[in-house]
């Protein structure tokens, strides 16, 4: 294991920030910490940082006990929301900072450096000021210097958080790709459950200071361990007294043995996604449809429909199963 | 119209408090050549108040900017009980009259005190000489590197620090290469008034040096002195003196100002 964290517990005062979280993150990994603000990730993040300190349990860190190291000694590469850039320094002097910290040979540090900075685009803007960046180009100069130093574990703190839609989305993809080059253990803290499936092997939800679930984001979103897990690994609306995936339900124009009669309230199209809000016995639900499936279906606000819950095992699958009654 | 009554009344207000006053000085020093007012600048006492000024100035200077910051880093990224009491403590010098401070120096270092007493048995004298007028401008000018040093380690936050940490960067080298080159346009402001501060101190002063002429006289007690003594002439060459390094300094002040914003 890369990091291991036993029976971690850190209170802020009476709020309980993490209780009793034991993780194992494998080496090489790609580990996303998932779960809603305030939930105890970042804590449990910068704990292994050695930033904060538990006030119970204990970390390892490549198989030694960390827990009492200061952050300098446990050679680990942090990655903050806000960038953490030395405003001060070039984005050269930034990512050779550690290696200068280091004394190494300026020689060594000068290739280092340039190595680093075509890693991550950044070459043609050594000299520039990091208050000259766009937030992606910072962060990714925040990336090269957390990797300078050749970290055993690289840690990213909500790394895509204060970054706009589409720079995110294109930092995601190119962080999974730099993971599969570089390789280093590697745990990113989100809270947009989208990001850590799309990036992580492997996700670790966490919420109100505790371990909701561990797996891999197919195990996570199909075999979900509770409530919680389900609703925030993507949207989910009841049907009577159960949660189910808003696209695991079927509208039909006639009822059958499996469906419940209902009432369109509003049809929302979100171009190739159409919303269809029913209401049955006058609780509302939604239903993800696509825009063929809809047409079909020629539902206005006020029309009768059949809900059909899909049979699980049988989702997510391609097969015509929204084909409308006679 | 309330426009031009606004302007006037503030021009009016600087004139008769200010613009008056100190070009009367330049004007009356200058009276008599520039002969004269080298003549009056040169004569011994006036000479040894300069050293004496400086001695002290430079001191203060030195250790309110080291205390200084390490009392902003104290109370800006430290929790402890008693900070809110220390903040307090901070502060209390721009309420209290530098002829109390004076006088509470006295009460703890004067010859006659417990604690003075015991040093003087040692042969070290506080009052009455360059230690206690050190100390004495030291507490008056303490907030000034504190409280513009304060701000700015708040604004700039921890992460730039905690980064260098990850980095490896111990206390001493990020304070050195991450902390202090982000403060150093406030650090510099508060050392420019500290000085502006330390040079023009007279009440203080007055009461912890004994104002013995050619020994602990400082510039401003030279010029209350001169004054007093009905040789005007030597007490507008002094004042100039103090006028003009008080110009210098604001022109200073004015450098560094917009560059507070970059940093």
């Amino acid at each position: 294991m890369a990091i291991t964290a036993r029976n971690v517990t850190k209170r802020f005062g009476d709020f309980v920030a993490l209780e009793d979280v034991s993780v194992d993150v494998p080496s090489g990994s790609l580990t996303a910490l998932l779960g809603p603000s305030g939930g105890g990730k970042s804590t449990l993040l910068r704990i292994i940082a050695g930033l904060e300190q538990p006030d119970s349990g204990m970390v390892e860190i490549a198989g030694s006990d960390a827990t009492r190291l200061p952050p300098q000694r446990r050679n680990v590469g942090f990655v903050f929301q806000h960038y953490a850039a030395f405003k001060h320094m070039s984005v050269y002097g930034n990512v050779a900072f550690g290696l200068e910290i280091r004394k190494r040979p300026k020689e060594e540090i000068r290739r280092k450096v340039n190595e680093l900075l075509e890693l991550v685009h950044l070459e043609q803007f050594a000299h520039r000021r990091p208050s000259q960046l766009s937030g992606g180009q910072r962060q990714r100069m925040a990336l090269a210097r957390a990797l300078a130093v050749e970290p055993q574990v690289l840690l990213l703190d909500e790394p895509f958080g204060a970054l706009d839609a589409q720079v995110r989305k294109e930092l995601r993809k190119w962080l999974r790709r730099l993971h599969d080059e570089v390789h280093v253990t590697t745990v990113f803290v989100t809270h947009d459950q989208e990001e850590a499936m799309e990036v992580a092997d492997s996700i670790v939800v966490i919420a109100g200071g505790r371990i909701e679930q561990v797996g891999t984001p197919s195990e996570l979103y199909e075999r979900h361990a509770n409530d919680f897990v389900m609703s925030f690994l993507g949207p989910v609306t009841k049907l009577g007294d159960q949660l189910v995936r808003p696209h695991d339900l079927h509208l039909r124009n006639a009822p059958d043995d499996s469906t419940l009669e209902g009432t369109v309230v509003r049809v929302l199209r979100l171009g190739f996604e159409v919303r269809v809000e029913v209401v049955i016995d006058g609780v509302d639900l939604w239903v993800q449809l696509t825009r063929e499936q809809v047409d079909g279906l020629n539902l206005e606000p006020g029309s009768v429909v059949h809900v059909q819950p899909a049979r699980r095992g049988r989702e997510p699958s391609v097969e015509p199963a929204c084909i409308v009654g006679p | 119209m309330a426009k031009w009554g606004l302007r006037l009344a503030a021009l009016v207000y600087l004139l008769f408090l200010l613009v008056l006053p100190v070009s009367l000085v330049f004007w009356r020093t200058f009276e008599h050549g520039l002969g004269a007012v080298w003549k009056q600048l040169t004569e011994p006492n006036a000479r040894h108040a300069f050293e004496v000024t400086l001695k002290v100035a430079v001191l203060a200077v030195v250790l309110n900017t080291v205390f200084g910051v390490l009392l902003a880093v104290l109370v800006v990224r430290h929790d402890f009980p008693g900070k809110r009491l220390l903040n307090a403590f901070i502060d209390l010098p721009l309420a209290v009259s530098p002829v109390v401070v004076g006088l509470a120096l006295i009460l703890v270092y004067g010859k006659f005190s417990t604690f003075g007493g015991w040093l003087a048995d040692r042969g070290i004298q506080v009052i009455f000489s360059l230690p206690g007028m050190v100390m004495a401008t030291i507490f008056v000018s303490l907030p000034l590197v504190v409280r513009e040093v304060a701000p700015v380690l708040e604004e700039i936050g921890i992460e730039q620090e905690q980064a260098a940490w990850t980095l490896g960067a111990g206390p001493l080298q990020t304070f050195r290469r991450v902390t202090l080159p982000a403060i150093r346009w406030a650090l510099a402001y508060g050392v420019v008034l500290t000085l502006a501060r330390s040079l023009g101190e007279f009440g203080a002063i007055a009461v912890v040096s004994g104002r013995l002429v050619g020994k602990t006289q400082t510039l401003t007690l030279y010029v209350e002195q001169q004054f007093q003594n009905f040789n005007v002439a030597g007490a507008y060459a002094a004042s100039f003196v103090l006028a003009f390094i008080a110009v210098v300094i604001l022109v200073v002040m004015n450098v560094l100002r917009p560059k507070e914003g970059e940093a």
